[in-house]
């Protein structure tokens, strides 16, 4: 490839007053899609495969979602009051023991901060697309479900060396002894989902709307509907293990979300409001 | 069938429970005290399976890997070991290392088999394991792998024991290639197990498996030392001119083996504090709770003062060679617990900053485990000894007296039989061809 002779030293200023709209608007594009800003690239990057687009990272050209219906929680962590009852209502769901948990929620302290000193953030198992757990395991007791993308335990296959324990970089794992094999949360495909159910255990019993459930494929589905937005910001946990999860975070204070779900444009990004 | 005995005896060295009745009744003492240590862990062991591992174990949720797995780490690394050191001699012809194979084999068999003996007790249900690693396997883990090629060592050591008994060099030989090759393939797949976890930084990374390898090596010079002064001490007998030669080359690749270690070890520490996840695993090693563990152990029992020694030993002080080795396996086994164990502290949430994550994570063996570790380590001090008395020291013969129409080799060191019209010449030729 030949590239044009040009003497940068000698070259004159054309100044910014002479460059069109339109060039402008190509040359921050393409800064944006770059940088992975562009179209909610910031999610694009998380997610292991999305609407047509280029992955932040530039390494994933990806095309749709991998599973249909592609489950997946959007956590608003803002909402959660810790009132504990969606691990109530999976231990009771899913008959976890005592010594065992599928979910928790897990508490930060600030000090310092204006507004708030304590932040509650909910985690359970991220149903990663590239999920380390299912790797590790010798004898495919863990499996990604080909059609829903949740990593579920097939229970007598189960030797109990507890790799997958270790591997998971989400701590949702555990020993059941009466399952007589490892016991993690299963979108409570088991007790609900696969008996006609649209909700989880503990995003049902969630009473300020923290936990949301739903089907990321699905346009109309909350879940799709708060991630794709660009007014918030979305970030999984652990990024940098690469494991593509499929549990998302977000603040969600009340406003930007009540404007999500009605669907409203967003009055502060329009610019002929202002 | 006494026929067949006599037979085995002389071609074999077997003298069976006949010189366990002639053993003094202080080496009886010993070995009833392993045998009641086994059963007592054994016991133990079952009792904590029947009445449920989480309700006697120490291990947790977050340190799923106890001191069952450091265990069986530090006693399929000593096999492995074995196996590679006997091998430079029986396999690659170095003339020096030949008369340690028996021996070396031998121990390497029963260290695996003791290994075995520990998992059995940590794996939750070991008999699922048997029928879903053939029918159900997973090849992207390296939990599989590591269980079938070490399943297959297994057989390859057993086969090439039975040749190294039988006299057919060749074939044990053969075996013991392909013994060398899925021995340091399982091994290297134990590291990988660590070390493509990872969610935990303390592991990921081509490290382990390397440094598996190498400390498996210097884990089968220091072992092979300390069985061969052990036995030494036992019965002088077997000590002659070239299991002494054999003595001085192994501590030799000991001592270097030891210094790669320091050498990866100094590595480890220095890379590790620049990383804040690592720092503080690093520095619970240097200075928290597990600092005993590695300065006590690891560093000074495990290298630093083996490495005085066996350098002042000059490779033919032989009870200095037992006291620095058999220090050294002590050192080992906390070397494998401070990488399983600390690997484990930081919590996946740590970095989040939540309250619940903030601490590191403990975890203290409990009895029912630190017995379960004991059985396993029982049946090989047992088997071992056992072993000494019933195979007469590895060696063919008392006094190795040379039995009738057979010679010492002069290659390798063991005794030959010619066949009948045969020349030395020829026997050795037939006893040393590949094919």
């Amino acid at each position: 490839m030949k590239f044009p002779k040009i003497d940068l030293d000698t070259l004159k200023n054309e100044g910014t007053e002479s460059v069109t709209v339109k060039e402008r608007r190509n040359f921050l594009k393409l800064g944006f899609a770059i940088t992975g800003v562009y179209a909610g690239g910031k999610i694009l990057s998380l997610s292991s495969t999305f609407g047509v687009a280029h992955a932040s990272d530039g390494s994933d050209f990806v095309e749709k979602y991998p599973y249909n219906p592609h489950y997946s929680m959007v956590i608003r962590q803002s909402l959660c009051i810790d009132c504990e009852k969606c691990v109530d209502a999976c231990n009771k769901t899913n008959h976890v023991p005592e010594y065992g948990y599928r979910t928790r929620i897990l508490t930060r302290k600030y000090r310092g901060q204006l507004d708030k000193k304590i932040e509650f953030i909910p985690v359970l198992c991220n149903h990663c697309n590239d999920a380390p757990c299912v790797r590790a395991c010798p004898t495919k007791a863990t499996y990604k479900d080909a059609v829903t993308g949740i990593v579920r335990m097939e229970s007598k296959k189960c030797i109990g060396c507890k790799t997958c324990m270790l591997a998971c970089p989400y701590d949702a794992r555990y020993f059941s002894a009466a399952r007589r094999a490892v016991d993690k949360c299963d979108f409570c495909w088991e007790e609900r989902l696969s008996k006609g159910e649209t909700q989880t255990g503990c995003s049902s019993a969630c009473p300020t709307g923290a936990r949301t459930f739903g089907n990321l494929t699905d346009p109309e589905n909350i879940v799709f509907k708060l991630v794709h937005q660009l007014e918030e910001t979305v970030w999984v946990l652990r990024p940098e293990d690469g494991t593509k999860p499929n549990i998302y975070y977000m603040k969600g204070n009340m406003r930007s979300v009540d404007n999500i779900l009605k669907g409203q444009k967003f009055k502060y990004s329009d610019p002929a409001n202002s | 069938m006494t026929g067949i005995m006599v037979n085995i005896s002389k071609r074999w060295g077997y003298h069976g429970v006949d010189a366990l009745r002639k053993a003094s009744p202080g080496y009886l003492m010993l070995l009833g005290a392993f045998a009641l240590l086994a059963v007592a862990g054994a016991a133990v062991g079952l009792h904590g399976m029947i009445v449920g591992y989480h309700h006697v174990y120490g291990v947790s949720r977050e340190v799923s890997w106890g001191i069952l797995i450091s265990a069986y780490v530090f006693c399929v690394v000593t096999s492995t070991g074995l196996c590679i050191i006997s091998s430079i001699g029986h396999v690659f012809g170095g003339e020096a290392f030949m008369p340690i194979a028996k021996r070396a084999v031998f121990m390497s068999i029963i260290f695996m088999l003791g290994g075995f003996c520990i998992i059995f007790f940590d794996i939750e249900n070991p008999f699922r394991m048997a029928i879903y690693n053939v029918i159900s396997p997973n090849l992207s883990s390296n939990m599989w792998w590591m269980g079938t090629l070490y399943g297959a060592y297994l057989v390859f050591m057993v086969i090439e024991y039975y040749f190294l008994l039988e006299q057919n060099h060749s074939l044990s030989r053969l075996m013991g290639f392909f013994g060398l090759v899925v021995g340091i393939a399982a091994h290297s797949n134990l590291g990988a197990v660590f070390g493509m976890l990872h969610g935990r930084p303390f592991w990921y990374g081509p490290y382990l498996p390397i440094y598996f390898i190498f400390s498996a090596a210097m884990s089968g010079g220091c072992a092979i030392m300390f069985v061969t002064t052990l036995a030494w001490k036992i019965n002088p007998e077997i000590m002659n001119q070239r299991m002494e030669r054999a003595m001085k080359a192994i501590c030799q690749v000991t001592i270097f083996l030891i210094s790669t270690i320091i050498f990866f070890t100094i590595w480890k520490i220095v890379t590790g504090i620049v990383s804040h996840e690592k720092t503080i695993v690093i520095m619970s090693l240097v200075t928290g709770d597990y600092a005993i563990n590695f300065w006590l152990f690891e560093v000074f029992l495990g290298m630093l003062l083996p490495l005085f020694l066996l350098i002042r030993s000059r490779g033919n002080n032989f009870n200095m060679i037992m006291w620095a080795t058999g220090l050294m396996m002590v050192g080992i086994f906390f070397m494998r617990y401070d990488i399983v164990i600390p690997g484990q502290m930081v919590s996946v949430y740590h970095a989040l900053g939540v309250e619940e994550a903030r601490d590191l994570v403990k975890y203290t063996p409990s009895f029912h485990e630190i017995m379960a570790a004991l059985f396993g380590l029982s049946v090989i001090c047992f088997a071992y000894f056992a072993g000494e008395k019933m195979l007469n020291g590895h060696q063919l013969e008392k006094h190795e007296i040379v039995p009738e129409g057979g010679y010492i080799c002069p290659g390798c060191g063991a005794i030959h039989f010619m066949e009948e019209g045969e020349t030395v010449e020829d026997a050795m030729k037939r006893h040393h061809k590949i094919w």
